[in-house]
């Protein structure tokens, strides 16, 4: 089978960015919405062609999902043996993961038609938007490690130029400035991690670095050799993944380079649901996701790592959570907590048939939290749109105003929430149920997670639409058809996903494998989440002065909380009193009063030097006749005592 | 006429045809015209460069042409070009014609200002193109002289200050230089025979241990000086910040690549064991100046002062990766020459038309450019993602290359200098991003640049010429990589062979 095809999945919306961007303001702006949207839809549905000819078609051979490569070609050589190819990879995960970003960002152009529209900046948002689904859409096939750094670098800017979109505004403009270098940071650890790892295979290859043999072990055999040498404690090998899996994070927001996601928030609301909750963020579980049989089979310590910043993450930011009022931050720390989910659930997992059920349930995690998390960012935005306002201070009782936002926000919330039958109860209960199985501190933390989503969620969705009633300027507004169908969709999805036998499609080693329903997990932690839900339903249903005394009664705790933790802060030290005050700062000094000195000094000796014998070029012959008399008289005695001597 | 005197004969010509214009439309005019033609001869270059090398795989020289000038010296007119030769005139050629269309509005005394221009182009194609060591220095000071007038005459600011220092530290590099070049020359014939200057002829011989780690640092840190090797790149922020904006371009995007060519083409390749054995101390310097240039840059207020300090940190970069010795890290090394001098000469370029505008370059009195000039800001944004190394465009290209060829080191320093060099790819976002939030992005802060105009059409032909090269890098590098590897054997066999010894 000839998939060469996929390649237009990948490069349509590239072609957008380009038409799109080049005309600019020259192309009126309903054409560049719909030629993005079409563009992107054509993505979508060659991605479900691709999705149905590999999962049900071609794919599987012997019983096992092969890696099929479309597509390559040679970008550079750097020796013999390392170059940077492009093409297309097709497994399990790549295929999984071009259906979840182009169904999201076909949901998200379709919505922002509606959403942008009369913004001056129209064909300059709906070009990036075709930037970042190309730039996704190639991370997520690359067939090596640099191609995705490259995309990874994409993805990157991509993300810079949406949340800078507002550039007029101080607060885009920061928090892109954040985001972007936050995240560079972390991929210098990925590059860091990349040479390593290369130093000691030779190639930057997925398919070669992570092929295993029929007893479960890495065929490559320079990874043992890697695992061999010790660096402070650890073999090379969990240092390099460790180091990769730095990039992961930050890319992912894990705890303690989160720092710019709630800041992210200041980019255009689809912005949001695509990049910064469904796709480019769960870019660091799919990293760990690809190179996982490394981890798992050669460098168990830095799954160990995978595994805790994942849970320390998702408890943090679940935490932080409960006190937020910007309606969009809430869900961005709640974003933080469920990658943390994710990233946990891989750090439990093993290699290979049903002890990969970590991994399976973290793809699983991955797709319908993708779903509902872009369901509710996009309710967000239609709420937004209706209020103006991001607080949920500003709002109240909205349900009687937007009877569509509010069924499809509520259904994405209770799928969030793990409610029995919606997608979000399959997935997490997989998740729960791998944690149990392999380490009980990381399993009892998932528990209080998902005690603290179903609350947290809850007292979003109850103040927002129910509590107070709130007197607005405008009435609000249902949001018009092209952002309300894309809901629905969602809706749809954020409900079924979760029937999806993720089990017979994605495992860690391709073959499939038979999940079982645990009731002994879900029933109490179902339960859990009830009393989350409850205990919101309490504080926040109606208007109620209860909040307001735990907030007085936990006074500090609760400060701290809502000024998470002061990370900010600490960051803010670093950089700007440290590093640009006292490193910067003294080096430019440096350069011009050391260095330059320096080198004004000789230039001032010379000046000085000549200053000062140029009286004897006088030009009277009586003078030079005395120098050179008393010269010669001088030589003379010299000769005379050194004759006598 | 062969096909390489060409290239030193049309920046003549062009001369010749601007004293017989008069006013600044038929100077600038002739100009264009003049280096339109020389770009389109670099590109013809190219072509019969790849039919020539495809014919002929020994040959390290094509093209060669040699006149016997100085007889009882030995010296001769000698020229010939490999691929890394090629490469270099052709980013000479798009630097110089981008340069062109930016002093398209000097209105004090253009015919001398495009004569002296154009009296440094032709040095510049000189020296890439020479063989022989005497005409090559001969061109190189042909390079670096009228930099003298053109800072003095139609610079700005502190003028004659920043001239005459750029002028004596780089006279001073001459000075090590021409020791080092007699050294070499005398050396040339250790078993007797007739001394010469010919670089291909020197290569043949192995010169003396000792001679050669006596030579090695005149002639290495006398061509370091231009390349703004550190300590000695002071010149550079002082002498950017005062001159005209096309012989900023000019000099930070050509001029200082002489630099970091001379250091592997006469000191690394004619000296391979003394390279070997005091490459460590010039890769502690060089690996203090990529992070000491980045951070340097972070504190600037002067849009030329950042753009100069980010020069040390990028040209710091191509001397340290030359000096890693391995044929990766070596391409990668004058990959980023090339790519450094596109996107510096954008940079200066875009600097030059926003100061037309303003008549400020401090960042904090302005804001907002990006509503107020879009196509300018667009490109700055540009130009910044390049020098940060965005993949796509010819930043990454270069650093990565740098960064995987000099890890491939079988030294364990080198290759933790290789990521202490490789932090500088945060630091470099700091700055880029610093500069853009501030100059093009927030508020307009100053209400009177609300009516400034866009970019003209000049500019606009200025900066595309710029930028397409700079894509085109970024998205295809794979014959500029290739090409410019395959010229490398000889060099990296000879230092590779030093090692062994």
């Amino acid at each position: 089978m000839d998939f060469t095809y996929t390649l237009a999945i990948i490069l349509l919306p590239l072609v957008t960015f380009l038409t799109i961007g080049l005309l600019d303001k020259s192309m009126p702006n309903k054409l560049a919405g719909v030629l993005g949207t079409a563009s992107i839809g054509t993505s979508f549905l060659l991605a479900c062609y691709t999705a149905y000819q590999y999962f049900f078609v071609y794919g599987m051979v012997d019983g096992v999902y092969q890696k099929i490569i479309a597509y390559h070609i040679t970008w550079l050589k750097f020796t013999d043996t390392l170059h940077i190819d492009l093409g297309v990879i097709l497994d399990p995960i790549s295929v999984m993961m071009l259906l979840v970003v182009t169904t999201v960002s076909l949901m998200v152009h379709i919505y922002s038609n509606g959403y942008m529209h009369g913004e001056r900046g129209f064909n300059k948002f709906f070009s990036f938007l075709s930037l970042f689904s190309f730039s996704m859409l190639g991370l997520v096939v690359a067939t090596n490690l640099f191609q995705m750094y490259i995309f990874w670098e994409l993805v990157g800017v991509s993300s810079f130029l949406l949340i800078g979109y507002y550039y007029e505004k101080p607060s885009a403009v920061a928090a892109s400035k954040k985001a972007f270098i936050t995240t560079r940071f972390a991929d210098l650890g990925f590059l860091i991690g990349i040479l390593l790892l290369s130093w000691y295979t030779g190639t930057f290859d997925f398919v070669q670095l992570t092929q295993t043999s029929a007893i479960g072990t890495l065929e490559s055999p320079a990874i043992a050799t890697m695992g061999g040498i010790s660096f402070m404690g650890l073999s090379v090998i969990s240092w390099a993944l460790i180091l990769i899996f730095m990039g992961g994070a930050g890319k992912s927001a894990m705890f303690p380079l989160h720092i710019w996601l709630p800041d992210a928030m200041e980019g255009p609301t689809p912005v949001s649901a695509l990049i910064h909750a469904a796709t480019m963020v769960v870019a660091g579980v799919f990293l760990v996701a690809r190179l996982f049989p490394i981890y798992a089979i050669a460098a168990p310590d830095a799954l160990t790592v995978v595994m805790w910043v994942g849970a320390f993450s998702s408890l943090f930011a679940a935490i932080i959570a409960c006190t937020q009022y910007d309606i969009k931050r809430v869900l961005a720390f709640s974003t933080m907590s469920q990658i943390g989910y994710m990233m946990l659930a891989l750090g439990v997992s093993k290699y290979g048939g049903e002890n990969g059920l970590g991994f399976t349930a973290s793809m699983f995690h991955l797709t319908t939290h993708a779903m509902f998390k872009a369901l509710l960012f996009l309710g967000a935005g239609s709420i937004i749109h209706a209020v103006h306002s991001n607080s949920m201070l500003d709002m109240g009782g909205l349900r009687k105003y937007m009877p569509i936002t509010f069924i499809t926000f509520g259904i994405a919330w209770l799928a969030i929430c793990g409610f029995p039958g919606l997608s979000g109860f399959f997935s997490k209960d997989e998740i729960l149920v791998a944690a149990m199985q392999n380490n009980t501190p990381v399993f009892i933390i998932a528990v209080v997670v998902a005690g603290l989503t179903a609350f947290y969620m809850s007292r979003l969705f109850f103040s927002v639409f129910f509590g107070k009633e709130t007197k607005y300027h405008h009435t609000p507004h249902e949001s018009p058809k092209t952002m309300t169908i894309p809901l629905m969709v969602l809706a749809f999805f954020a409900i079924f996903a979760g029937y999806i036998p993720f089990s017979k499609f994605v495992t860690s080693d391709g073959a499939a494998f038979a999940t079982h329903f645990h009731w002994n997990v879900a029933i109490p932690v179902t339960l859990i989440a009830f009393i989350g839900m409850g205990i919101a339903y309490v504080l926040y249903f109606k208007e109620s002065t209860i909040p307001t005394k735990v907030t007085k009664a936990l006074k500090g705790v609760y400060t701290t909380i809502y000024n998470k933790f002061y990370i900010d802060e600490i960051y803010l030290f670093v950089t700007k009193k440290i590093l640009f005050n006292i490193v910067a700062r003294s080096i430019a000094w440096f350069d011009r009063h050391v260095i330059d000195a320096t080198m004004n000094g000789f230039a001032t000796v010379t000046n000085y030097v000549s200053n000062s014998i140029k009286g004897l070029q006088s030009g009277q012959v009586q003078k030079y006749g005395l120098v050179f008399l008393m010269g010669a008289l001088t030589f003379a005695l010299i000769f005379i005592y050194l004759v006598t001597k | 006429m062969d096909i390489l005197s060409l290239f030193v004969v049309v920046p003549i010509l062009t001369m010749v045809g601007i004293l017989f214009t008069k006013g600044l439309k038929g100077t600038r005019t002739v100009a264009a015209v003049g280096m339109g033609v020389q770009l389109v001869m670099a590109f013809n270059l190219l072509y019969q460069y790849f039919a020539e090398r495809a014919k002929d795989t020994v040959s390290e020289m094509l093209f060669r042409v040699d006149y016997l000038w100085f007889e009882s010296f030995n010296i001769h007119y000698s020229v010939g070009v490999d691929g890394i030769a090629v490469a270099m005139i052709l980013l000479t050629s798009i630097v110089v014609f981008a340069g062109i269309f930016s002093s398209w509005k000097t209105e004090d005394l253009p015919r001398e200002f495009f004569i002296a221009l154009l009296l440094l182009a032709s040095g510049v194609f000189g020296f890439f193109i020479s063989i022989d060591l005497f005409t090559m220095f001969l061109f190189y000071e042909l390079a670096v002289i009228p930099m003298y007038l053109l800072i003095g005459l139609w610079g700005s600011g502190n003028k004659e200050y920043s001239a005459m220092k750029l002028t004596l530290m780089l006279m001073g590099g001459s000075a090590l230089l021409i020791l080092g070049l007699l050294g070499l020359y005398f050396n040339s014939a250790p078993d007797g025979g007739a001394l010469t200057f010919n670089i291909l002829e020197i290569a043949k011989v192995s010169i003396p241990h000792d001679v050669q780690m006596f030579f090695f640092p005149f002639l290495f840190v006398g061509f370091g000086v231009l390349g703004a090797l550190f300590p000695f790149h002071t010149w550079s922020p002082d002498g950017h910040a005062s001159a005209p904006t096309a012989v900023s371009m000019l000099h930070a995007g050509v001029l200082m690549k002489l630099g970091g060519y001379g250091c592997f083409r006469v000191a690394m390749y004619l000296l391979p064991d003394a390279a070997q054995e005091m490459g460590w101390l010039f890769l502690i310097l060089t690996t203090v100046s990529i992070v000491y240039g980045a951070f340097g840059a972070i504190a600037q207020k002067d849009l030329k002062y950042i753009n100069a300090y980010s020069s040390v940190s990028h040209c710091g970069m191509v001397i340290f990766a030359l000096l890693m010795m391995n044929k990766t890290a070596m391409d990668g090394a004058i990959l980023q020459m090339i790519s450094h001098g596109l996107m510096t000469a954008l940079f200066f370029a875009l600097i030059g038309m926003i100061y037309g505008r303003t008549h400020t370059r401090n960042i904090y009195e302005m804001g907002g450019l990006m509503r107020i000039m879009p196509f300018i800001s667009v490109a700055y944004v540009i130009a910044g993602l390049a020098s940060l190394g965005l993949p796509g465009l010819s930043g990454f290209v270069a650093e990565m290359t740098i960064f995987v060829g000099s890890f491939q080191h079988q030294d364990v320093f080198h290759r933790v200098c290789t990521i202490l060099a490789c932090s500088a790819i945060v630091v470099t976002a700091v700055y880029i991003l610093r500069v853009v939030g501030i100059l093009l992005f927030g508020p307009v802060r100053n209400k009177e640049f609300e009516t400034l105009p866009d970019a003209k059409w000049y500019e606009k032909v200025s900066m595309v010429t710029l930028i397409i090269a700079i894509v085109a890098i970024g998205v295809a590098p794979l014959w500029l990589s290739d090409m410019i590897r395959e010229s490398l054997t000889p060099i990296v066999d000879k230092l590779t062979a030093a090692a062994i010894n």
